[in-house]
């Protein structure tokens, strides 16, 4: 019988939960790296007993960690005892170096701050791991102040995919709320050669040659925070998401409105249609069924929590505009958490399982594709980040 | 020998428990102390001080025989309390946030 393992990510550490298929009975394991904040973690497709992990603190910085064992033991890559030719310890794992070559860095120097004046760069975390489809050593990485990382060597060193950074818009890229974070990386299943990102709050962008050269993929975007509200840079996408089955399609979740693109994000358009709010931050997509989209509607930038202090997913198998509430199991009244950006998962099990972590600590599940939810655990730290591996 | 205690957190991330032990060579100074640590330990390479600019991180302090030396010049001689092994030099985390 297939299993599942969910990775979920805290403020104050990281934990793991498994499960069979029947997804009835768990056990949890953790906190691992506790009292650090555990942004994200995800496990390797090519190797799921490989998972990577992002611990980070405001005193100590980044840390990056590796499971070879499916998270039953950690380690810090480049943490070895050798020392590199030139005499330094070889603890490379957790140094993310933003390129300033004279050949690639040149032109990457400054973006927005909050007061509209430049800033220069300056590495805070990661905010996202995604491993690479076939390889288990090739992980890339998205950090703050946003640019994208590369590590071939299972997360022992990271190298800039500078082209992002260098094709002439990161003067306007700015930080939102949360700071200039890249949080979204989608590998296209079919070309090994395109990838997807996402920044707040610069927008949407897409290589089709593997990381040297971008294209930002805004067009019909629209943010009121913006002189030009619909500018080429600047809006502050929270989430996008893909279902492998159909790669062109695309689905955003932005600061407000839910929008979709079915060319590979050369144009969107809005589809958030009956949602009590179009604010929000996750945005996941069925396994099976590439136009059922789920979102967890957010009350506003200022509030955010759930409108009328109802935990409601909202579910649309119509790939957008016509939406229903799904509440069966989530608390109806007085519920005031957040759902962050990387906060909900999809299994691939025949019965679809929809999973997401709340800012009041819990993991809601429902192995019918969002008829019914429970908790599977209800008092963690905050949650940031939920993945989950379906395992043979 | 240089006897250093490293915040919770830290000593958990290094593998140890109470104090680290470390033989430097030459002067015991805040960088001579900080490169035989990250020498001894490379996980903690860039959680004490910046990969690159190498500066001290602002939520950790540096402490030593009652004395704050967080801003003192890294390249200035430690006590000889701490050179000798007699008092720790002491990595704080800042009491703030959480």
């Amino acid at each position: 019988m297939s299993k599942v393992r969910v990775l979920v990510g805290t403020r104050k550490g990281a934990f793991v939960m498994e499960s069979d298929g029947k997804r009835e009975k768990w056990e949890v394991s953790g906190p691992h790296f506790a009292g650090w904040e555990v942004y994200h973690m995800k496990g390797s497709p090519a190797d799921p007993d490989r998972l990577y992990a992002s611990q980070s603190s405001s005193w100590s910085g980044q840390v990056i960690q590796r499971s070879s064992d499916g998270g039953k033991t950690w380690e810090t890559p480049g943490g070895g005892p050798g020392k590199s030719p030139q005499g330094w310890p070889i603890g490379e794992s957790n140094k993310f170096v933003y390129d300033t070559s004279e050949r690639t860095g040149k032109p990457l120097t400054t973006h927005q701050f909050y007061d509209g004046t430049q800033h220069p760069w300056e590495f805070k975390r990661v905010w996202h791991l995604e491993p690479s489809l076939t390889d288990p050593n090739t992980v890339y990485a998205g950090v703050e102040d946003a640019a994208l990382f590369r590590s071939t060597d299972g997360a022992a060193s990271w190298q800039e995919l500078s082209g992002l950074r260098g094709h002439g818009t990161g003067p306007h890229w700015q930080p939102g709320a949360g700071g200039m974070c890249l949080h979204t990386i989608i590998l296209d299943p079919n070309d090994s050669g395109r990838i997807y990102i996402a920044i707040s709050a610069a927008g949407a962008f897409r290589t089709d040659d593997g990381g040297a050269t971008w294209k930002p993929i805004n067009r019909g975007l629209r943010s009121q925070f913006l002189p030009d509200q619909d500018a080429e840079i600047g809006h502050c996408v929270h989430h996008v998401a893909m279902n492998p089955s159909r790669p062109g399609v695309l689905f955003m979740q932005k600061h407000w409105d839910v929008m979709r693109s079915d060319d590979a994000g050369d144009n969107w358009r809005e589809v958030s249609g009956n949602l009590p709010t179009d604010f929000g931050f996750v945005i996941d997509v069925h396994a099976h069924e590439p136009e059922t989209v789920y979102v967890v509607p957010i009350k506003s930038d200022g509030e955010h929590y759930p409108p009328d202090g109802k935990l409601r997913v909202y579910r649309s198998r119509t790939g957008g505009n016509e939406w229903e509430a799904l509440t069966n199991g989530l608390p109806q009244q007085n519920c005031y958490v957040n759902v962050l950006r990387d906060a909900m998962a999809i299994d691939s099990l025949d019965s679809c399982g929809v999973y997401f972590g709340t800012t009041g600590g819990q993991v809601y599940l429902s192995s019918n594709a969002g008829d019914n939810w429970s908790p599977i655990v209800r008092d963690l730290p905050p949650v940031l980040s939920v993945e989950v591996q379906t395992l043979p | 020998m240089i006897r250093v205690v490293l915040p919770p957190h830290l000593r958990t991330l290094a593998k140890v428990r109470g104090e680290v032990q470390l033989e430097v060579e030459g002067r015991a100074t805040q960088r001579s102390v900080l490169d035989a640590l990250e020498a001894q330990y490379p996980m903690l390479c860039g959680t004490i001080r910046d990969h690159v600019t190498q500066q001290r991180r602002p939520f950790l302090r540096f402490f030593a025989c009652e004395e704050d030396l967080s801003h003192e010049s890294p390249d200035a001689a430690l006590p000889d309390a701490v050179a000798t092994g007699l008092e720790p030099f002491l990595i704080v985390g800042a009491i703030a946030g959480g």
